[in-house]
């Protein structure tokens, strides 16, 4: 019952965040802290992450590859459809689950255990719109973050092929062109698209609806980053089966 | 001025508010007291449209919350001003920005006139030099009196204040008491006060609601509560060992 109130309350939070929007002239200067404090911010892990996990899927592929007729460009390959298909877009909206997600949810839980949520209602504003519509915006932008991950994830793997000596430039970067479907870019972004909308939404619900003070902040955290990684998980296989199969 | 009438609120099985009625005049400190759990906060959240009540009206001016349109409700809201608890700064905010705030979201006042504003409104809580300052740097008082200059701001029609002076030390806490009371008649708001500090009472407690267990126990002036005779009332006043000399210096007087 609990879960079922849950659902029905999240929905109409999504309904209530496009309700009487907040003054533009705030709403900008809203969405650009943002998009630095949710996209900007992020930058830095999401290139250290994917830099080096590029590396080692590239290690791995090249350490299980010991038959001499498999030719050495197929560790480029296999390195660029896990990054594209996978890595990119899925294993980084997990990490991103744990930093962004609970950043929102903290600090609109804090908002809320501070009665600040309460002196935005007391005004007449809409405190679903002003608090989650900005960042749900700025995770917008969350393509932007996916792209660098996969151009880095597949130049950290150039980086391990070469300097571990598992093939040549050239053979990686043909195997990196080999095959090449832009169709598989086109579900890599659809999936980013709906992650971002995931990683706004459902941390923003639990912090904006938690009751009680600082450890229930904490609290609420943790289950923000769970709900957000298993509503990834599942709808990482929906629009796989829909999109690929 | 708000008329309450009869209002009753409930939390599941639990009820709150039992059918409260009263009128809080303009230009006057209205005080609602009561000891912890009696129902205070729900019923201050209830005259600032935060709570819905299940039965009975709240008329602003004449007009009845429950019957304006969404959009009405959201004019009413930007002529109340609320001094939270704990104040309610936004912490990402500087007192200034604090301030500003209202008159951001609900004027087209330009940048100069908005500055000039909250430069009167900050020298009028004598907090002329925290502009800069964030709510994590100001002191509890100074937060407090940032959090009345935020709620007079926009010229308020109806002030409400949840416990203002909790946590503050007694000299402090006169001075939000006699700022409250100054601003009440200075800008001739309805000003709503929710407290179980007995110095406000003595203060500036014009007319005084007091409730008990979410029923109107008594209602009055800090000029007749010590005369009551209601148990319940007097229970509350002379809780402590102060009042009760007070209460003996009245009987030695009447005497």
């Amino acid at each position: 019952m609990s879960y079922l109130h849950n659902i029905g309350a999240y929905f109409l939070m999504i309904k209530e965040m496009f309700r009487k929007p907040t003054k533009w002239s705030e709403m900008r200067r809203l969405i650009f802290k943002d998009i630095d404090d949710l996209i900007i911010g992020s930058l830095g892990i999401v290139a250290f992450i994917s830099f080096f996990v590029g590396g080692v899927v590239t290690i791995q592929t090249a350490l299980n590859i010991s038959n001499p007729l498999i030719p050495k460009s197929l560790v480029g390959f296999a390195t660029r459809q896990s990054v594209v298909l996978e890595f990119a877009p899925t294993f980084i909206s997990i990490i991103m689950a744990g930093k962004v997600g609970s950043f929102i949810t903290s600090s609109i839980g804090t908002m809320r255990v501070t009665e600040q949520i309460d002196a935005l209602e007391v005004m007449g504003i809409n405190a679903i719109n002003y608090l989650v519509f900005p960042k749900f915006i700025a995770l917008m932008l969350y393509p932007f973050v996916i792209s660098i991950a996969m151009f880095l994830g597949i130049l950290g793997g150039m980086a391990a092929c070469v300097y571990g000596g598992f093939s040549s430039v050239d053979d990686y970067i043909t195997g990196v062109q080999m095959d090449f479907t832009p169709f598989h870019m086109t579900y890599a972004f659809i999936k980013t698209i709906v992650f971002a909308f995931l990683l706004a939404t459902i941390p923003s619900y639990h912090g904006f609806y938690m009751r009680g003070g600082a450890l229930e902040v904490g609290k609420a955290s943790t289950t923000s980053f769970v709900w957000t990684s298993v509503m990834i998980i599942l709808l990482n296989y929906i629009l796989t089966q829909m999109l690929l199969s | 001025m708000i008329e309450v009438k009869d209002i009753h609120k409930s939390f599941g099985d639990s009820e709150i508010l039992k059918g409260i009625s009263t009128i809080f005049e303009k230009g006057k400190t209205n005080l609602v007291i009561g000891q912890s759990g009696s129902g205070k906060t729900v019923f201050i959240k209830c005259l600032l449209g935060l709570f819905v009540p299940e039965e009975g009206t709240i008329e602003y001016d004449g007009k009845a919350y429950s019957k304006l349109s969404s959009d009405e409700r959201s004019d009413l809201r930007a002529e109340m001003g609320m001094v939270f608890q704990g104040s309610a700064l936004f912490d990402s905010m500087t007192i200034a920005e604090n301030v500003k705030f209202p008159l951001r979201m609900f004027t087209k006042q330009s940048k100069s006139e908005m500055n000039d504003r909250v430069d009167f409104v900050l020298k009028r809580v004598n907090l002329s030099d925290a502009h800069n300052k964030m709510p994590s740097e100001a002191s509890g008082g100074m937060q407090k009196r940032a959090a009345i200059a935020r709620a007079i701001v926009n010229k308020p029609k109806y002030l409400f204040c949840d416990e203002p002076n909790s946590g503050l030390d007694p000299r402090t806490a006169t001075v939000i008491d006699n700022l409250i009371q100054e601003i009440t008649e200075e800008y001739d708001i309805t000003t709503v006060i929710n407290s179980h500090d007995m110095n406000s009472v003595m203060e500036i407690g014009q007319k005084i609601v007091f409730l008990k267990d979410g029923i109107k126990e008594w209602e009055g002036s800090n000029k007749n509560i010590f005369k009551t005779d209601n148990e319940a009332v007097t229970n509350f006043v002379y809780s402590s060992d102060l009042f009760k000399r007070v209460q003996k210096m009245y009987i030695e007087e009447d005497q």
